[in-house]
């Protein structure tokens, strides 16, 4: 994969906004991969939260909005207790499916479930879910 | 008795009816009573983690201002989640003046203004540090012969550090209260490993597949059942077993109680309250064969 690097795109407004909401230095991950390994999600995830770190820092905001990774990361916060930089990589799942949200591009449409999968479930799975998936 | 400000939550009043009335007979028998806030509302589950989102945070902060109303400086919970959302948004405006502020600017209809000053405690913590484990054996009227557990915590118990109640990784509250009643804890591997959470709704066959893998590892320990604290963890974990059974071919089905009713049932309460109707594996042959029940 070929990514154009450029200081403009490194310090774009997304990268801004990724930091700002997350409130971390993404330039402090050096990419060891800890969070990568210890994800017990990492199965499910087309990007690898090392992966995902790397993009927010080069700019690459269409990799991310597009990826599946954001939203298969549940906060579980294992990669934030292993960073050996103190990264909270969960808070930068969180400020980019933020931003998604806030466009109003959801990833849940409530509509769309089905009267079963509302009612078989708990109303704490289904006020997280929506908390986490809608706008 | 010794009466504490008890918040439930919605989860507590539904499908965890089991949780909260195994709770509270146990509590009763320790000593305990937990009065529930007159009014509460839904803390919201999960704690917002951007940085701007304050909104998200009046929720739980109401509650915290609902435990003053009824005159109490601390706040019991039994839900995992529920512990996490109020203590961490309590934390949030305990260390930040500013978000305090604009919270209770925003709640301005409110005559108690927070300060801060409510405690959120789970009922792991009372047992705890309050009345001690030491103390809890003596109080245990019924013991198990021979029973083995595999003791899952989740995620929310215990992180992130700032609210955790143990270690992040490897608790050990579990397993010493385990002790206290006489039960045998297993080590556990996926103690803390996430359970897929709120992907239940959308993603119904991942977090069955996560139930795979955490219960397949407490077999391979050598659990009789095991032992949840969260209400969404015990939906993930119990009711998934029906599709990881359609999923996988060697799957084999294991009992997933709450802490709080082996608690209960060591300290003689009803089997009545412990509302096994509600489970999709029915614990009661192994709990009888156990001679817990």
């Amino acid at each position: 994969m070929r990514t154009d690097i450029s200081r403009k795109k490194i310090r774009n407004a997304f990268v801004e906004k990724v930091e700002e909401l997350s409130g971390q230095n993404l330039l402090a991950c050096y990419q060891c991969g800890k969070c990568s390994a210890g994800c017990p999600q990492a199965d499910r995830m087309d990007l690898l939260p090392n992966q995902v770190i790397r993009l927010a820092q080069l700019g690459e905001q269409e990799d991310l909005f597009n990826c599946r990774t954001i939203w298969v990361c549940a906060s579980c916060m294992t990669c934030n207790v292993r960073c050996p930089k103190g990264i909270k990589i969960a808070e930068v799942m969180e400020a980019i499916r933020q931003i998604m949200l806030r466009k109003r591009k959801d990833h849940i449409l409530i509509e769309k479930l089905s009267a079963e999968e509302r009612e078989s479930v708990p109303p704490i799975a289904l006020i997280s879910s929506f908390r986490k998936s809608t706008s | 008795m010794k009466t504490i400000a008890y918040y439930p939550g919605c989860t507590l009043k539904n499908t965890a009816k089991n949780f909260e009335d195994s709770a509270l007979c146990a509590l009763d028998r320790l000593g305990y009573e937990a009065k529930e806030l007159a009014r509460w509302n839904c803390c919201g589950t999960v704690f917002s983690l951007a940085t701007d989102d304050l909104m998200h945070h009046v929720a739980p902060i109401r509650n915290l201002v609902r435990a003053k109303e009824a005159g109490s400086d601390t706040i019991l919970t039994l839900c995992a989640m529920c512990y996490n959302t109020l203590k961490r948004a309590n934390e949030r405006v305990k260390n930040d003046a500013e978000s305090l502020e604009k919270i209770n600017n925003f709640m301005d209809t409110e005559t108690v203004k927070y300060a801060g000053d409510v405690r959120v405690l789970h009922l792991l913590e009372i047992l705890r540090d309050e009345l001690t484990f030491p103390v809890l054996a003596g109080k245990v009227v019924k013991k198990p012969n021979g029973l083995k557990v595999a003791n899952y915590y989740g995620c929310l118990l215990v992180r992130p550090k700032s609210v955790g109640l143990d270690d992040q990784e490897n608790p050990i509250v579990l397993e010493d209260l385990m002790t206290a009643l006489g039960i045998e804890s297993v080590e556990f591997p996926y103690k803390t490993e996430c359970c897929g959470a709120y992907q239940t709704v959308d993603e119904p066959k991942a977090v069955a597949d996560r139930t795979y893998r955490i219960l397949s590892s407490a077999r391979r320990q050598g659990a009789d059942l095991v032992t949840v604290s969260c209400p969404l963890c015990a939906f993930n974990l119990d009711q998934r077993q029906k599709q990881a059974a359609l999923l996988f071919a060697d799957f084999e089905p294991l009992p997933v109680v709450y802490f709080t009713q082996l608690l209960a049932l060591g300290l003689g309460c009803p089997e009545d309250r412990m509302r096994f109707d509600l489970h999709y594996v029915d614990p009661r042959p192994v709990l009888k064969k156990k001679g817990v029940l």
